[in-house]
């Protein structure tokens, strides 16, 4: 049984059936892309697992465990984070202080009332959030103001932020959406190495098929709400259906 | 110090030695001279500074480090002062079990208001607060009369039962004190040509707002307080970290209504009376202004402000036009009454106007508040001094190294 199990989602807006007859396994460890054309349903299906969203019909199990109903940081604690379509950061603390914020919620869980003590006297939560900022190479910018920061970056700073909480599956909306090339490409190398040297799986959300074809071991394809195929990277290239419903349309080049 | 960093425990020493020489402080003019009337060194408005200063402080840490515009502050300034005025009827009327007590109600009173109003976020929550205060208002005055005594309000009385002090002779009027200071005693000094008065109540409340100030500092600087700047910044990104922003904002709300709550029952202490008016929208309104006005999400920023309203509300309005014709006496006829009506403008009933136009002046020019006025003249003062002596490289070196 895989780390996250999707059966039988369905999610109706009005009178759009956003998604319908969702299955998905995602197998622990691994990198598992989610790919398909626009308004496929990709985001609502993360919202699903997320807490934004209560499907109508199926069920969502982490380790085991029902998603639906709990609230987003209940999902958070029990070890799921995500990066957002556009980087949610906080944007009028400092670098230091968007780290802080998830190490200091990783130790102390959803709620604490330490309204005495001073931030700068945690060491291990300073030492911490640190040496995330060190991982993230982003030490040097430690005191800026996170708004400042350019779109990589914050990009950066927010995987940093979700990995500071050492989450077991790690949910990506786009993460190199609006990216230069040379963004694109270190965020590449950071999600391989996170990816090898972490026991994290990953699920990414994902337009650019160089990316995919980089990270992924397991692509899902979804169109108009259900997944078309699930198969191998090698496999989804070649699928004539995948060509037809997705690829045709978009940069198969890479 | 006290376990705070370099630069706050200098702002709190600062504070410190400042309140303390307030009575010389605010009475920079001599006795008797034309300027006199610009003195602040009185007791009853050197107690609102520091009283209304606890009120904006309390206010700033929900509103400043938020972003929760509460609309109904001095709803709990009031249930402060009621809790005050009973356990002086009840009980003593020495402050402190009042001034205890003020903060424990208005603390629960918080929860009430704060749990329903935080349902909401934005203008929905500013317009529950305000709902809160104004229905706490028309309860005082109307259904609640057996506790607040309606539109008269509250007095201690002679034959209340005060469990816990001795009866009162014939004839004496009970008064607040502490231990057997009274708190309207005061002592005078005359130095030459000024008066400078130490009222014991003053010094009492000034304490207490150095003890406030001091944990408002503590809890700016906390894993808290971090987390409410977070949540001011991205409250989606909060609860996607895992954290409950909920009990996050109930608990500095709740906060918030005890300090509003401590300044209502130091104004009972001080001067021992209260009426629903305290509770009007329009005081509620005041402390969002003087928050605002100082620099919300400051630190000291809110007492500033505080003293600035409190000034102008008690100086300008004392200022009537007999006043203003001594000023312009030597201006040619046509020119004085000119000159006259302009400034009558301003001052006296009209002082309203002149806070509405500082108020603007501040919004659209120093978002930031009277601090943000101090920061960027402590910048052009450091720019020029480095200019003036040719040193800007090296300063700029020194400061890097220092760093
Ligand atoms: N909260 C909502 N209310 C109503 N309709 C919605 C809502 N969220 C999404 N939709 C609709 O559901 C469909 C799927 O949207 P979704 O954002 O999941 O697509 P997507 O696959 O993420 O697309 P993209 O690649 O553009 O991000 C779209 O037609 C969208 O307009
Ligand atoms: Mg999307």
């Amino acid at each position: 049984m895989g780390i996250l199990e999707v059966k039988d989602v369905g999610k109706r807006f009005g009178g759009l059936q956003a998604l319908s007859n969702v299955n998905l396994s995602v197998k622990e460890n691994s990198v598992h892309a989610i790919i398909g054309p626009n308004g496929a349903g990709k985001s609502t299906l993360l919202n699903c697992f997320v807490g934004k969203l209560i499907p109508d019909t199926g069920s969502v199990l982490f380790e085991g465990q029902s998603l639906l109903g709990r609230k987003p940081h209940e999902i958070n604690q029990m070890g799921v984070s995500r990066v957002f379509q556009t980087p949610e950061i906080f944007g009028d603390l400092s670098v230091m202080e968007n780290m802080l914020i998830p190490c200091f919620a990783k130790r102390d869980g959803s709620f604490e009332l330490n309204a005495y003590g001073s931030v700068a006297s945690q060491r291990d939560v300073q030492d911490r959030a640190e040496q995330m900022l060190i991982d993230m190479n982003m030490i040097d910018k430690r005191e800026e103001h996170a708004a400042a920061l350019s779109r990589g970056d914050k990009r950066r700073l927010e995987i940093g932020m979700c990995l500071a909480q050492e989450p077991r599956l790690l949910l990506l909306d786009e993460p190199t959406a609006g990216m230069a090339r040379a963004d694109t490409n270190n965020t590449i190398d950071l999600l391989k190495e996170i990816s090898d040297t972490r026991d994290i799986t990953i699920a990414i959300i994902e337009h650019d098929m160089h990316v995919v074809f980089s990270l992924a071991q397991r692509i899902t394809v979804l169109a108009q709400g259900t997944p078309l195929v699930e198969d191998t990277p090698d496999n989804i290239k070649g699928h004539p259906k995948v060509r037809e419903a997705y690829l045709g349309e978009t940069q198969v080049a890479a | 110090m006290l376990g705070l960093n370099k630069k706050d425990t200098n702002l709190l020493i600062i504070v410190a030695i400042m309140t303390m020489l307030a009575p010389f402080l605010l009475n920079p003019f001599p006795e008797g001279s034309a300027l006199a009337q610009f003195n602040a060194g009185y007791p009853d408005l050197m107690q609102r500074f520091v009283i209304f200063g606890i009120f904006a402080m309390g206010f700033n840490l929900l509103f400043g480090l938020t972003g929760y515009l509460s609309f109904g502050h001095a709803a709990f300034l009031g249930v402060g002062s009621y809790a005050a005025i009973w356990m002086m009827k009840l009980l003593t009327m020495n402050v402190i079990p009042a001034i205890i007590m003020s903060i424990v109600i208005a603390g629960l009173f918080a929860v009430v208001v704060g749990f329903i109003s935080l349902r909401r976020s934005g203008i929905y929550f500013s317009i529950l607060t305000l709902a809160f205060a104004q229905m706490s208002y028309a309860l005082a005055y109307s259904v609640l009369t057996p506790i607040t005594g309606g539109e008269t309000g509250l007095q201690p009385k002679p034959n209340d039962p005060r469990l816990l002090d001795p009866a009162l002779a014939d004839g004496v009027t009970p008064r607040a004190g502490l231990f057997g200071l009274e708190m309207s005693s005061s002592t005078e000094l005359s130095i030459g040509g000024w008066v400078f008065t130490f009222n014991a109540g003053y010094y009492v409340a000034a304490v207490v707002m150095l003890i406030a100030f001091y944990l408002s500092i503590r809890i700016f600087r906390s894993p808290f307080g971090m987390m409410l700047r977070a949540i001011k910044s991205n409250q989606q990104r909060v609860n996607y970290t895992g954290l409950n922003s909920k009990p996050y904002t109930l608990a500095v709300f709740v906060i918030s209504g005890m300090y509003a709550g401590l300044a209502g029952g130091l104004l009972v202490a001080m001067d021992t009376q209260v009426g629903p008016e305290r509770m009007f929208w329009t005081a509620s309104g005041e402390v969002v202004i003087m928050t605002i006005l100082g620099g919300a999400g400051t630190l000291i920023g809110p007492v500033l402000g505080a003293g600035l309203l409190k000034y102008m509300e008690n100086i300008l309005s004392k200022i009537n036009k007999g006043v203003i014709e001594g000023w312009f006496a030597w201006a040619p006829d046509g020119l004085d009454s000119v000159l006259i009506y302009t400034v009558n403008m301003f001052v006296g009933k009209q002082w309203h106007i002149t806070t509405g136009v500082i108020f603007m002046l501040v919004i659209i020019f120093l978002p930031g508040g009277l601090v943000e006025l101090g920061k960027r003249g402590a910048r052009v003062f450091r720019r020029r001094d480095r200019k003036g002596l040719g040193l800007e490289p090296d300063a700029a070196k020194q400061r890097n190294a220092a760093e």
